[in-house]
């Protein structure tokens, strides 16, 4: 199939979408669901169904991450020429009643009545028991800093599109920008493109992206491979599996591109074996991309050959790493090796391999449809585009944001978060997981990016944004982080096996009151020896925590020295 | 290439098709291993011993291989898991609401380590880094069914019932 194909089709969706005159959207992301949005969907369905409304009125829309998961589930209504109306924790009463507001009702007569698929929604009666006030209470205005303060690149769709249908994700513009690739564009002046774009990896490290496509491409080996990293492991982070999940032809088509840039015919997509619905709707967007003729050995109808398949981690933090992920695929225990060679040397069976993180390759569709000018007028000098954060933590709003690099922490945690509950305190903000480092107060005021951030001793990371009010005390948050590198560590080196244990007793030490300065001194040292020595990032990045926190909040542990 | 003997389902198990399909479609490629222990993962629960054989036969990889694959791995499991099971989430936001107060009350409930099982099988406590739902932090998965912004009294009360109903369901 070629493109002019695509577009039929997603015209067609187009206007198939137009003829509603309400979309009723409700998020089906892991985040709502866990809060009883499958129940939500139902009802929803059952409610429209039984307003008896003439086809084309309504239709209700499985979609992805509206981003404000603390309020979930969440329901959005469209209305054709009218303000779309958000409305949060809603129940099935509420969503009933949301029903009852936006749609034309049946006149209720006595052989409806008795309908039994009607009856439970007779809508005279709710109508007469809604208060209009309570569900006022529902709505959550869209003009919220939450939601104005942040620019949507990747996730431009989530919580717009069916995920499920890749007519939707055509509809919105899918798989435009691989056409174009494939009709105007050398693989080298796409690796070029993304080069200028100034896109670097959102795994957390921050290796340009450009740069590592064109090592790739100048390989001359007759195999090459993809992998799209999405062994997404930090606690507290779930931007890459919302991607996958709420957008996942987005994925597909990077991949695709990166293959095409790179000369490799084949890419995995390395999916945590946590994340259930990513993998089953990745599989899904695989199936029907082979279907309508994006995957396969004609690609949008060019020579050029591209498949795909997905591989499940088995749940080992360490397989983040790529040395370990590619080990991992292969069917082993996933432990890094040492590096160079690079795996766009030798990776997947010894062959070129381009790894990427899921929310890199998300943002590489927009970057060749609006240019890599428009991608670098995003952002700082250095750290181009927007990023997308799980905030998390001691604040009023969490959930997924996506904000333009350069964005200060003042703005994460007093605009679009709301501030602290309970008129607490800031305390600090933790990046990077386990391999980063908090942010204090006093530095409130600092851009979010990848150098900025590294300067305070933490790290980008891959996104997790945890917000710590003034109750948590730092030595037993730092021991939560030095305790989940002990479980990960793969064993391979001794300074990460050993080192981090040794870090915890004495951390175990100081929280028991029996520490000394001496042991301070200690943990200092052995700091930076794991820090210098250890093999792969995990265990150079493990002190991280204990490292800021003594930085940031040495009185907290000089406190618990008698 | 030798053809692959036909071997009997260990104990004459028909769940094991599920597997064959998995090293057939991987044409019984090796470096399949991790999504065939997956697959033996998720149709028993738990990898019983007379599978590691089975799998290594098939896929002529030495035992030994196998086991350190599968001791590396946290989803594999060697036990099966209790009649009713608690997920309780220590990510870093569920941490900091807390989630370390509602696993030492479960821990205390029923006199187990995180990770381990009831000695009557009735119950697994289990820690996982992360669910992803931090926004509904702290959460707990009691059978499966997700709870959000938890309580230690709120989990020991739900738990507690469970336990009661399916005694009752024992002894009567």
């Amino acid at each position: 199939m070629d493109d002019s194909r695509l577009l039929t089709i997603a015209q067609k969706e187009r206007e198939r979408q137009a003829k509603f005159r309400h979309r009723i959207f409700c998020c089906n992301s892991t985040a709502c669901l866990s809060a009883g949005a499958g129940d939500i969907h139902t009802t929803l369905e059952q409610a429209v169904a039984a307003c008896r409304c003439e086809e084309n009125e309504v239709e209700v829309v499985k979609t992805g991450c509206m981003g404000l998961c603390s309020k979930g589930p969440l329901v959005r209504v469209e209305t054709r020429d009218e303000a779309p109306v958000l409305y949060g924790n809603v129940s099935t009463e509420i969503a009933k009643q949301i029903v009852a507001r936006h749609i034309s009702q049946p006149d209720i007569t006595a052989e409806l009545e008795q309908d039994e698929s009607v009856a439970p929604y007779n809508f005279i009666h709710l109508r007469a028991s809604m208060a209009q006030a309570q569900l006022q209470d529902y709505i959550i205005p869209l003009d919220l800093p939450f939601f104005s303060k942040q620019v949507k690149v990747v996730l431009r769709n989530t919580g717009f599109i069916n995920p499920e249908k890749i007519e939707d994700y055509l509809a919105h513009g899918g798989y435009q920008s691989l056409a174009r690739v494939l009709r105007e564009m050398t693989p080298e002046q796409v690796c070029d493109e993304i080069l200028h774009s100034g896109l670097r990896g959102r795994g957390g490290a921050g290796f340009p992206t450009g740069l590592k496509w064109h090592l790739a491409r100048k390989e001359t080996a007759p195999k090459k491979y993809v992998i799209v990293n999405g062994d997404e492991g930090d606690p507290g982070a779930y931007m890459d599996r919302t991607v996958m999940e709420d957008d996942p032809h987005q994925v597909l088509e990077g991949m695709i591109i990166c293959g095409y840039a790179t000369g490799a015919n084949y890419g995995y997509l390395y999916i945590r074996g946590e994340y259930p619905i990513a993998i089953e709707r990745i599989s899904r967007a695989i199936r029907w991309a082979r279907r309508y003729g994006i995957l396969g050995k004609t690609v949008l109808g060019t020579n050029f050959s591209f498949d795909a398949d997905v591989r499940i981690g088995a749940g080992a933090f360490v397989c983040g790493e790529e040395t370990a992920l590619i080990h991992s695929i292969e069917g082993k225990r996933g432990i890094p090796r040492i590096r160079p060679p690079y795996p766009t040397t030798s990776g997947l069976w010894g062959a070129p391999t381009v790894i990427n993180n899921v929310e890199t390759l998300a943002n590489v569709p927009t970057i060749i449809n609006k240019g890599a000018d428009w991608f670098a007028g995003i952002g700082t000098e250095k750290s181009k585009g927007t990023k997308v954060f799980a905030l998390a933590g001691q604040l009023r709003n969490t959930g997924l944001i996506e904000v333009p690099m350069g964005i200060t922490l003042r703005e994460v945690v007093y605009e679009i978060g709301g501030g602290i509950p309970g008129d607490l305190e800031f305390k600090a903000a933790q990046t990077g997981g386990p391999s980063g480092g908090c942010i204090p107060a006093v530095f409130m005021d600092t851009q979010i990016d990848y150098e900025s951030l590294k300067q305070l001793g933490s790290i980008m990371g891959s996104g997790g944004l945890v917000i710590i009010d003034e109750t948590t005390r730092m030595p037993n948050f730092a021991r939560f982080f030095i305790d989940f590198c002990v479980d990960e560590s793969c064993g391979k080196c001794l300074p990460c096996r050993v080192g981090t244990v040794r870090i915890r007793d004495l951390l175990d030490k100081l929280l028991e009151g029996k520490g000394t300065l001496d042991d301070l001194d200690k943990i200092e040292k052995l700091c930076e020896l794991v820090k210098d020595t250890s093999l792969c990032g995990l265990g150079q990045y493990a002190p991280s925590p204990v490292m800021s926190t003594l930085r940031h909040f040495r009185h907290e542990y000089e406190a618990l020295i008698k | 290439m030798l053809t692959q003997t036909k071997d009997p389902y260990p104990g004459g198990d028909v769940r094991y098709k599920a597997i064959d399909r998995v090293i057939k479609r991987f044409n019984y490629e090796r470096d399949s291993l991790l999504e065939v222990l997956n697959t033996v993962q998720e149709t028993f629960g738990y990898l019983p011993k007379d599978s590691l054989i089975y799998v290594a036969r098939q896929l002529r990889v030495p035992l030994s291989r196998i086991y350190g694959v599968a001791t590396f791995y946290h989803m594999f499991t060697f036990l099966p898991l209790g009649e009713h099971n608690c997920i309780v989430c220590a990510g870093t936001a569920c941490h900091v609401k807390g989630s370390a107060r509602i696993m030492q009350a479960l821990s205390d409930e029923f006199n187990i380590k995180p990770g381990s099982t009831t000695p009557d099988g009735q119950f697994s406590l289990i820690m996982v880094r992360c669910l992803g739902s931090c926004g509904l932090a702290p959460v707990v998965v009691l059978d499966g069914e997700i709870h959000g912004k938890e309580t230690p009294e709120g989990i020991l009360t739900r738990v507690r019932d469970i336990m009661i109903h399916s005694k009752e369901r024992y002894d009567g």
